[in-house]
């Protein structure tokens, strides 16, 4: 498929090709584009955690001058009222109860944003407040207050078809999977350790907010400009909710200021439509920081886990039960909690397995898609006990690790992928980018962690290539650009495979009525997925350059080759404009190339085989302020196996983001709940990583065995590095000072606090030896 | 958001980019929404709204301010320099420049900021050190890069000492 000899533009960190429009300001986001008679939303939101809805009046607002839509769940008749990828469980409005602090009860369409917070000041509520479960205990509990009493309906996620609520609790989906003997494989161990962790609830803060622009036209179509990772299945969405053809249905996608899994799926576009129906003009409904703090975060936890070790230090048991706090609605976390407790046996070879999880209701804002999905939750538990473990057993933890990890091409579990990546080699990687075998200097103290992620299957995605006259070339996908440079990587793979510049291709918006489907940006799977698809569609128009040419010429198609926009056979050489004027006889029409990626359903656990193996490592090295407690990161190495980089500049700053990311909710980040209430919906109270919290060594590196399933053996990465940074400085922490938490995020006052209960009472400290082992 | 303006409107007279405005313009409003909406200049974006984060920020008189908590009357008679009159796509800054080589623009929601920023030190101190850099980009975020990159860029347009 890909074309021989080396490669010009894959492989090279090519600047990207919507670096000029960012650096000079002209680049539009969802918040920057106006339309005519464009009318401007707020939302009234809930300020109790769950209560009943008495009265809701809005006759003033309705009255308020500028105002041009007020509504409420009594006025949403016209529509199917309910939406949710997993569990159609989300009312656009509240309907009889609200169900977070946050829950949008009101929306208001005014000439602008001051008129129409205005109009909510005139609307009157009146709440009766129930109460509330605001964490995993009390949700739990028996008799605990449910925060959805009925059945809610399947939303339109296929491989989610088998959920499965506990009727009568405020579980709303259930994971199970068994390997070997399950369980009953620990009897076979000599060393058992079973501890529980917690993984706080954080937030995306992508510094653009959620926003969409919503406009219906004088045949009843619905265009919705949208800052969204996955534009076709809103478009599902919005056609079940207003009874639309598909076809109806317009989303246009600009660029995106950040996702990280927090613009997947309808957010705020069903409103957006609704109000600009009745509005009967364009509605802009623009999120801000506050508000997203109260649309989606991700799915906070309580990770039981059991290990179970052979004299030998093989392992040959897991136990994984894990409860995920889902929130208010269940969002996309059905899929999240099983995705992430698929792989709690982590990169490791184990023969017995039993894994369980919860998806439970709680009252606070819903829990959704985050990088990593789920998996971060898992691998902070696993990978920390994993060292307790070398310690009780007496190894090296990076020895431990390699002697469990899955061979290259081995199976993970039965149906799936096998292994698609060297993971020794990553694991020698980070070895040595971290220096593991020199001492680290006084005060200091070093900690790996390893963790391998399945992407999203089955999936689809296509693509369209379109070579026009001159040579130049169009690509149509729906990759959503959120800052991950995915469609420079789009052009780079066209541009390789057509032969002809990178500056001679255009990537296309995505817009549902142009470019054609893609299941979501997300997953880490768009180089893979969509660029395979790219790929595809550039080598259908190449082949149809091939025959042409052979036609022209009288040779087959197979003597000759494609070099530099001409196709090339012994003394003849044919540009692509020359070849397309001889095609159709005239200077005009183009050549169409289709790409489709569409690996379908397997007998894999999930549904679907994985598309590749996210496969990343990492290694810390922290010192501590004992006064203080405060953890600073000094080193840190990151590896990923990345099979080859479409442009390694680029992969580079996906994984030193993700890092810093995944530093945040270590050391920093927490949504806090008090009464009910989120007492932090802001960047002042909630504190994200700033330049000077970046280690002062910091080595990103590269596994590149072009092993991967992807364009010139590329697999997905940007969701990897994240994953191990809280068990790896939790790991360096515990060999500094032997104390091991198990609640993220290592605050200095958890830390001092630690510390300090050490010294009052050693034995009652939660140290690495305290921990509970059935040997 | 019972706002009871003393005056309904205020004349201000700016210089943007270099070009002589003269505007009417509510007393409470503030300087972001005048830049976005009245002058079409939406390279400053709003993110935090409490002058945390940095998205919004513009030059005044060559000092970064964050325009979403900066009423645009206090700009009466100043020198406004928003990411639009940082450079022009054929003749761009070297900050401009070098946050392209270096691969520090990702998202692209903070760089407007960013870049200001980074302005605004390089005049102050011409050859700042690493530290000086990252202490100076307190008040930026990026949710993106992990800084490294962004201040690798800013290093690269730093004199030597």
């Amino acid at each position: 498929m890909s074309a021989p000899g080396p490669l010009r533009v894959v492989g090279r960190s090519v600047r990207r090709t919507d670096a000029l429009e960012k650096v000079t300001g002209r680049a539009r986001y969802l918040s920057d584009l106006e339309f005519p008679g464009m009318a401007h939303a707020r939302l009234l939101r809930s300020p109790y955690p769950r209560a009943r809805l008495l009265r809701v009046e809005v006759a003033r607002a309705r009255a308020h001058p500028g105002v041009h839509a007020v509504l409420t769940a009594a006025d949403l008749t016209w529509c199917e009222p309910f939406y949710g990828p997993a569990l159609r469980d989300r009312p656009l409005l509240a309907t009889d109860v609200v169900r977070y602090e946050g829950d949008p009860v009101v929306a208001v369409a005014a000439v602008d944003e001051a008129t129409a917070v205005e109009a909510l000041d005139l609307v009157e509520v009146d709440y009766e407040e129930l109460p509330a479960v605001m964490t995993l205990e009390e949700a739990l509990a028996p008799g605990a207050p449910l925060v959805h009493a009925g059945e809610p309906l399947a939303g339109h996620f296929s491989d989610l078809s088998t959920l499965r609520a506990r009727p009568g609790t405020n579980v709303c989906h259930q994971f199970d999977y068994a390997r070997g003997r399950g369980a009953g494989g620990f009897a076979e161990a000599a060393l058992t350790l079973e501890d529980t962790y917690t993984f706080p609830r954080v937030q995306h803060y992508s510094m653009e907010p959620h926003g969409a622009i919503a406009a219906w036209d004088a045949e009843g179509g619905l265009t919705v400009w949208a800052s969204t990772q996955n534009p076709f299945s809103v478009r599902a969405e919005l056609a079940k909710m207003f009874g639309l053809p598909a076809s109806r249905i317009r989303i246009a996608v600009p660029l995106l200021g950040g996702g990280f899994g927090g613009k997947t799926y309808a957010k705020l576009e069903p409103l957006a439509a609704a109000l600009a129906r009745v509005a009967g003009r364009p509605v802009r409904l623009q999120a801000s920081v506050e508000d997203a703090f109260r649309t989606v975060r991700r799915c906070s936890s309580r990770v039981r886990v059991r290990l179970g070790f052979r004299r030998d230090g093989g392992l040959v048991a897991v136990q994984c039960d894990a409860d995920f706090d889902v929130g208010a609605y269940a969002d996309i976390a059905p899929r999240v909690i099983q995705k992430g407790t698929y792989t709690a046996t982590g990169p490791y070879r184990v023969p017995n397995v039993v894994l369980h999880s919860n998806a439970v209701y709680t009252n606070t804002t819903p829990g959704g898609a985050f990088r990593g999905f789920g998996v971060p939750q898992i691998v902070w538990a696993v990978e920390s006990m994993m060292d307790i473990a070398a310690e009780r057993l007496g190894r090296d933890p990076v020895d431990l690790r390699r002697q469990n990890l899955l061979a290259h091409g081995e199976e993970f579990a039965r149906g799936d992928t096998p292994v698609d990546g060297k993971l020794e080699e990553s694991l020698s990687r980070v070895a040595e980018a971290i220096r593991w075998h020199q001492a680290p200097a006084a005060g200091r103290a070093k900690g790996v962690a390893v963790m391998m992620k399945a992407s999203v299957a089955p999936s689809v995605s296509e693509a369209i290539v379109r070579l026009h006259a001159d040579g130049s070339a169009s690509v149509l996908v729906s990759t959503v650009e959120m800052g991950q440079g995915a469609r420079t990587v789009m052009a780079q793979i066209a541009a390789e495979v057509l032969a002809i510049p990178l500056a001679r291709v255009t990537v296309v918006p995505p817009d549902t009525s142009i470019t054609p489907y893609d299941q979501t940006t997300s997953s880490s799977r768009s180089t893979t997925m969509v660029g395979r698809a790219v790929q595809d569609a550039a080598a259908d128009v190449v082949g149809q350059l091939l025959k042409i040419a052979a036609a022209h010429l009288g040779v087959p198609a197979g003597a000759l080759a494609v070099d530099d926009a001409a196709i090339v056979g012994g003394q003849r050489r044919l540009g692509y404009p020359e070849l397309l004027d001889l095609h159709f006889g005239m200077r005009g029409g183009e050549l169409i190339g289709r790409g489709v990626v569409a690996p379908g359903r397997t007998q894999a656990p999930l549904g679907g085989s994985t598309p590749f193996w996210e496969v990343a490592m990492g290694g810390a090295e922290i010192s501590l302020d004992e006064e203080t407690g405060a953890i600073v990161v000094e080193a840190y190495a990151s590896v990923a196996d990345v099979g080859r980089c479409i442009n390694p500049q680029q992969c580079e700053a996906q994984d030193e983001g993700a890092v810093m990311q995944g530093l945040g909710h270590t050391l920093l980040e927490e949504m806090v709940y008090e009464g009910g209430v989120l007492l932090n919906a802001n960047l002042v109270g909630y504190r994200v990583p700033r330049a000077e919290d970046v280690p002062a060594r910091f080595d990103s590196v590269f596994v590149e065995n072009a092993d991967g399933a992807g364009p010139f053996g590329a697999k997905g990465v940007g969701e990897g590095g994240l994953v191990p940074v809280s068990p790896a400085v939790g790991n360096a922490l515990a060999r500094l000072t032997g104390i091991r938490l198990r609640e993220l995020p290592l605050t200095p006052e958890r830390v001092w606090r630690a510390l300090r209960a050490r010294r009052e009472a050693p034995s009652a400290a939660p140290t690495t030896r305290g921990d509970r082992p059935h040997v | 958001m019972n706002v009871i303006p003393i005056r309904s409107s205020c004349s201000i007279r700016v210089t943007v980019n270099g070009r002589p405005v003269e505007l009417d313009v509510r007393p409470e409003a503030l300087l972001l929404d005048v830049l976005r909406d009245r002058l079409q200049l939406k390279g400053a974006k709003r993110s935090c709204d409490m002058q945390v984060c940095g998205a919004c920020t513009v030059l005044l008189d060559g000092a970064p301010v964050s325009a979403c908590t900066f009423l645009a009357v206090e700009a009466d008679g100043r020198e406004i320099v928003t990411v639009e009159g940082l450079g022009t796509e054929e003749r761009l800054d070297p900050l401009q420049e070098a946050f392209i080589d270096h691969a520090a623009v990702q998202c692209g929601f903070c760089t407007a900021g960013m870049l200001l920023t980074a302005k605004a030190l390089l005049a102050e101190d011409p050859a700042p050190t690493r530290q000086r850099v990252v202490h100076y980009l307190r008040g930026n975020l990026c949710r993106c890069t992990g800084y490294r990159k962004i201040v690798e860029a800013i290093l690269a347009c730093a004199h030597e000492r």
